[in-house]
This record gives structure tokens, sequence and C-alpha cells, in this order.
């Protein structure tokens, strides 16, 4: 008789199937365009392979000595690099971005002209990465027109040389990232805070809580999936930063290799056609992105749920 | 349990294809960087051959890396074109290795290229010449009628260094470059007294000299040349064996003196700490500037400082003439040693359908006497014919931007002197590599050793095959 039963139910949880089958179409095209090219880059990142001159050296296996050569090479600098650029540009834009978009969503302040301003500031994000790169390269360069401006001004004697100092290129990279991205945030964040009740709100006022403590205590709770989104992705598109610093630098990664990525660090290989050492630290990279977010994700939500729990 | 394997598998694929997807992107932008320049003309061919649909090798594919050979065709070669041809420029800018790797990408699939996307001619520096000469995919210039005799009035080093180890002539060339020092009269008239080239000679004559008139341009306000790179030439052009010995990258000591004099210069403020091409390097050879002079060959001259010294540019409607910005406040003289610096000669590439015009091109450019009398006389170029430029040196020929002067005798007697003979085909690669490592120790962002090290970091991306240490 049991038995019997859980056979019938079990008839009536098969409509899942459905599910797995619409999944098909996502699971084969990431078999086909994600999958293979990633099995294979690792395939080659086993051999030696790149060419000199017109001649063709290889493909040689040589099992696991390119990322060992990777390893005895600055690897862990350009993370270092990677890392520091990409939080210089997002501490900024994440504060400023929570900012205006609490100010954007609040019914109370009532804000003229949003539309017009998430327009403006989304701006940035639509010119070619490349092309702000070379704005900000002629503006900021000894002879342009942010020296002339500042000499002119009488705060500075002579012209101040931004590209030339460590700590000048890191910041313009990190403010080109700030301001081509605050803007996205700004809107995805504010799409999570106007999903939430707004009798939240209202009841929170009410308690007596301060508008920092309607924030902390009711507005971050919610929207956390959203935040969690948004620093999963930032930090997977800050690891692979490449085009600003690119452009910025001229490939070069000045002033001493301090402002080279690790995407800058695998084109420099494959500008050689180097696909073997290019395949390895693209393989790090992979391993490195992927340990990052699952370490935040892990993170974020687990306490999510404690926190949950114990109110 | 089922619930958490997929969404774990959904987190990790989602994971997985940002990175793909990312990827993707970064190969895409490194090819529009590489190829920004060749948008315009590769577009152009691709009209051209729109235009003529069924016809074949109708279409002349030369590959360039600047405007330089481009205006010297258009002047002086393309009215003879044969109707129904029409000539492709594809212009890869050369920094990093870009043209290079360009030229080698369309060389490699040359052979499955269709007629009218054949890479017909290109060209080299001196600086990776022998990358192509020693390779198949250059022609013997026997094979496509371009013999001893047309090219006997060349000197001596252009012919050999485009010369593979078996003795065959694989390239050819319409200049010669011999670099002086050029430099500005009135600057020279306020600090020295004088602005005859012989007596200016005097206080540069050697580096000791060059380093005392260096310090009386600094009391007096002005810089003995612009930046970093400047003085690189003459150090590198003169070294007593090449970059690669073997597969062994060798510093020369001419290098590191080279290394040494700039440190201190920067230091000492005699320099204006600018990079070779930079905008405010070019700008210190237009008005307003405070550099005494630049090292440059002839071609420098006159497709670079020409055009660097107008206070209106010739596309805002001013003219190259005396009075307008810089123009003709120069004057040359020979510099504390002799060095050649770039040169450009002209490839044919194997595979070409149109070897006859290939051929043409080169024997009008760079053998027809006339033809290189006029290059010297309107573009100020330093032909590559003694003949030509022996009668023109005793002539009355005056360069207009050199303040009437006839450099030719100079220039001249520098050619004689050039040795091509320390050169490897990573010259490019290794000079660019040095002077972008050695810039952060001017600027004193970081010391020597470990300038050095970036130095043999970055060759070891460039060529894998190269031993450092």
């Amino acid at each position: 008789m049991v038995k019997e039963k859980k056979a019938k139910t079990r008839k009536k949880v098969s409509y899942a199937k459905w599910g797995y089958i619409f999944l098909i179409p996502f699971f084969a095209t990431y078999t086909i365009f994600s999958l293979i090219p990633l099995i294979s880059t690792f395939y080659n990142s086993l051999f030696e392979n790149y060419r000199s001159g017109l001649t063709q050296i290889g493909p040689n296996f040589v099992g696991l000595q390119n990322y060992i050569s990777i390893f005895q090479s600055d690897l862990l600098k350009y993370f270092g690099n990677t890392m520091i650029l990409w939080i210089i540009g997002f501490v900024p834009q994440i504060i400023v971005s929570l900012i205006l978009a609490v100010w954007f969503a609040d019914f109370r302040m009532r804000l003229k002209g949003s539309t017009f301003f998430k327009t403006i500031i989304y701006m940035p994000n639509v010119i070619m990465a490349a092309s702000f790169a070379m704005l900000i390269f002629a503006l900021f360069s000894d002879d342009g027109p942010m020296n002339n401006l500042l000499i002119k001004a009488g705060l500075s004697d002579g012209p101040i040389r931004f590209l030339a100092t460590v700590w000048g290129t890191r910041g313009l990279i990190g403010l080109m990232n700030f301001m081509m991205w605050f803007g996205n945030t700004t809107i995805l964040l504010m799409a999570a805070i106007m999903g939430v009740d707004a009798s939240l709100f209202e009841a929170a006022s009410i308690d007596g809580a301060k508008s920092f403590q309607i924030f902390t205590k009711v507005t971050m709770p919610i929207i956390r999936p959203i935040f969690i989104y948004v620093l999963v992705t930032s930090m997977i598109g800050g690891l692979q930063m490449f085009d600003v610093p690119q452009v910025l630098t001229n490939a070069k990664g000045t002033p001493d290799r301090t402002s080279m990525t690790l995407i800058m660090f695998l084109n420099n290989h494959l500008y050689s056609k180097n696909y073997g050492m290019a395949g390895a630290l693209s393989v790090i990279l992979f391993f490195i992105t992927a340990v990052l977010s699952m370490f935040v994700f892990i993170m974020l939500t687990s306490s999510g749920n404690k926190k949950g729990g114990r109110n | 349990m089922k619930k958490k394997v997929v969404s774990g598998l959904l987190c990790a694929v989602m994971v997985a294809s940002l990175t793909a997807g990312c990827g993707a992107k970064n190969t895409q932008t490194q090819e529009t960087t590489k190829g920004s320049a060749t948008a315009e003309t590769t577009s152009k061919g691709a009209e051209a051959q729109k235009e003529e649909p069924g016809k074949e090798g109708k279409v002349v594919n030369i590959y360039v890396w600047n405007d330089e050979f481009k205006a010297r065709y258009e002047d002086y070669y393309a009215s003879k074109l044969p109707a129904g041809y029409t000539v492709n420029f594809v212009t890869t800018p050369s920094e990093n290795n870009a043209y290079q790797n360009a030229l080698d990408e369309a060389l490699l699939n040359q052979a499955d290229a269709k007629a009218d996307d054949k890479v017909d001619m290109f060209l080299v520096e001196a600086d990776y010449i022998l990358k192509y000469v020693n390779s198949d995919s250059t022609l013997d210039l026997k094979e496509v009628g371009i013999t001893e005799q047309d090219m006997s009035k060349q000197f001596d080093y252009t012919k050999v260094i485009a010369q593979d180890t078996k003795g065959a002539q694989k390239g050819i060339s319409w200049q010669g470059c011999p670099g002086l020092y050029i430099y500005r009269r009135s600057i020279a008239k306020e600090v020295l007294g004088t602005d005859d080239p012989a007596e200016v000679q005097k206080a540069i004559n050697d580096w000791d000299t060059f380093d005392k008139t260096a310090a009386k341009m600094k009391d007096k306000g002005f810089y003995m040349v612009s930046g970093f790179d400047d003085s690189y030439r003459t150090f590198s052009n003169n070294v007593s064996g090449p970059w690669v010995n073997g597969d062994k990258v060798v510093i020369d000591p001419k290098i590191e003196k080279w290394i040494e004099q700039t440190k201190n210069y920067t230091d000492k403020g005699y320099n204006q700490k600018t990079v070779l091409w930079a905008a405010e390097w070019a700008s210190g050879q237009g008005p307003d500037s405070k550099v005494f002079g630049y090292f440059m060959p002839a071609w420098g001259v006159d497709f670079v400082m020409a055009k660097n010294s107008l206070a209106k540019a010739v596309a805002d409607g001013g003219k190259q003439e005396v009075g307008n910005g810089t123009f003709g406040d120069w004057a040359a003289t020979t510099g504390p040693e002799s060095y050649n610096w770039g040169g450009t000669w002209l490839c044919a590439a194997s595979g070409t359908d149109n070897a006859d015009i290939v051929a043409d091109i080169m024997k009008t450019i760079c053998t027809d006497d006339a033809t290189m009398k006029k290059i010297v006389e309107e573009k100020n170029d330093f032909a590559n014919n003694k003949t030509v430029m022996q009668a023109l040196a005793k002539s009355d020929y005056k360069s207009q931007f050199l303040g009437g002067q006839n450099p030719l005798q100079m220039f001249y007697d520098a050619a004689e002197k050039i040795d091509m003979s320390k050169i490897s085909p990573y010259d490019q690669g290794l000079n660019e590599s040095i002077q972008t490592a050695m810039h952060d120790y001017f600027n004193g962002t970081v010391d020597k050793d470990t300038a050095m090290k970036n130095f043999y970091t970055s060759i070891k991306e460039k060529y894998p095959e190269l031993k450092t240490e």
C-alpha cells in the first residue's frame, strides 16, 4: 500500500522533466561555445607553441612547463595590480551608486528630472573604452589641457606628470572605470530598491528609524541578492580589465609594469603568438575567477542565512 | 539535493561563460587596437574589389606602417600606373611589433589568398629587415628584373643589409638615412653667439663638449635634447656587436652609455622628459619651443620636423615656408657621432601576382636618376644614389627648412661611414623594450636593476626563444 502511494506521487512530480528539457538549449550552447573552447584552451596550454619570426615553433608537448614558467614570472604582481585597479574604481563606484540609487528611489525626496540624470550618468558607459582612454590620455598628458588649467590657476608650478607616476596612472584608470560603470550599477541597485515594499520604509520611519538606519537595517538586507550580483559581476569584470589600461599606457603597463593587468599580460603572450603560455595563463585566470566568485558568493549568502535565522 | 546540484552547476556555468565571453571580447579589442589605422585602407581595398568583380590580379597590395612611401608613390609613380590597376595601401602602425605581426599573418596566408588579396610588395625597416630577407617570403630582385647594374649607384650599406646569407638581393631602398644633429639657429645665436654650422659643430664635436654645451643651454633656459630617446640611435647604431648573440641578449657598452647619459641629463634638467613621437616631443620642434636640437636623419627633417615646425599647419591653410613657426630657423651639423636611423626597404613578396608593376615601382623610385633628383629637390629626402647626391651636394641646392643651408655633403659623408653589420632581426622589439623600460628609471620611478629586469621580462614576452641571462 505504502509503496504504491509513493509511486503515484513520483509520477505526479515528473512534470519537473519539462524544466530539464527547457534547460537543454542553454547547456547545448554552453557546451559548444564555452565548454569545448575551455577544454581546448587547457589542452593547448600543455604545448610549446609560438612563432619566431616567420617560423612556427612547435607545437611540442611540454607538460606543465608553461604553468611553471608563468608562476616563475610576475604573475602575482599582475594579479595584485589588477585587484588594486579594480578596488580603486569599485569602492567609489559602489558608494556613489548606493547613494544615488537611494535618492532616486526615495519617494519623499521627489527628485525632479530623475530620468534625465539616469540617462546622463549612464552616458560614459556608451562611449567605447578605448576612445575614453585616449581622451583621458590627451587631457592628462604633460602638455595637456588639465596641466594648462592647473598651471594657469596657480595650483601647480610646472606640469604634473600624471602618467609617469604609479598612483597617477592607477588613479586615472580607477577614475575611468568608476565613471564608466557607476551609472550601470546605480540603475541595477535602483531597480532593486524600487522592488522593496514601500510600507516597510514607512513602518521603519514610524518606529523612529533615521534614514541611515533605514538604509542599513531595511534596504541593504532586502537588496542583498542584487548587491551580490553587482559585486560578483564587477569583480569578474575587474579581473578581466584590459582596454582602459591597455590604451592609456600604450600596451606597456607603465610605469614599472604597475598598471599591467592579467589580461594585458595574456595579450602580450598572444602578441608573439605564444599560444602555449597564453593558454596556461587563461586557465589560471579561470581558476582565480571561479575561486574568488565562489568565495564572495558563499560568504555573502551564508551570513545572510544566519541573520535571517536569528531574527 | 538535485536542486542544489543543478543550481551549483548553473553557478559554475555562469562564472565560466562570463570568463569565456570576456575572453573573446579581449581578442576583439586587441584586433581593433591593432588594426585601428588599417580600417580605412582595408575598407578602401574592399570597395576597390567590389568595383571590379571577376577581374583578377588588378589590385596591388602594399603593406606599410605610415604615409611616407605612400606620398612618394603618389607624387612619383601614381601617374605611370597602367590603367585598370589599383594600388591598395594596407597601413598598420609599427609600434609594439604590430606591423610585423600583421605582415607575418598576411605572408603566411599568401598561398591561400585570392589574387586581389595577395601581398605584392611590403616595406621593412632596418630594425627587422633581416627577418624577412632571410625568409622565403621575399623574392630575389633578379627574378623580378632588377639587376646589379640598376643598383650600382646605391650606397653599399643599403644593398648589403638587404642581402640574404647567400648574397641574393632581397630588398631595395630609395633613401639613405645618415643622421645629423639638427639645431635651432636662433637659440644657437643666443647661447653660442653664432648659428654657423661649422662653429656650432665645434661646440658639440664629441660627447664631452656636447655635455658642456648642454649645461650652457640649461643656464639660458633651453633644453639640449627633447627627451629620453633622442640620442638613442647615436649610441645604438655604433655598438660593437649585435643585440643578440646566438640566442642570448647582450647589453652593449654603448647602450649602457646611453642609459648613463640620459639619466644624467634628466636629473640635471638638460631635457624635457619627453618620449619619442609623443605630442610634447613633436611640439618641441614647433613655435614656443625651448629645445635646441634633435638627432635626425634626412627623412626626419622632411617627414617629421618640417611638419611639426609650423605655427599654422598645412591642414589649416598654412604653408611650409620661412616665417611660419620655426620653419627655416634650423640648421644641420654632424654632431658628436655619425649614425644611421631607420630607412625603408621595398621587398617583393613571394607569390605576388603583379611582379611587373612591383618591379616598375622599385625601378622608378629607387634607381631612376631623374625621379630621385626630384625627390631630393622637392621633398628634401636623401636619395640612395651616389651620382645624384654628389652632383646635388656641389650644386646650389638649398633646403628652405634649414635656412638655405645645403646639408647634402654632410649627409653624404655620414652615409659613407655607415656600418650596418651589427643588426639583428630582433632590433625593433629590443630597442622599443629597452627604451620603455628605461623611461621608468629616468623618471625616478624605479632603480636601474628593476628597469633592467622589466626589460628582460618584456623581451621574454616578445621573443620567447631569446635567453636573457
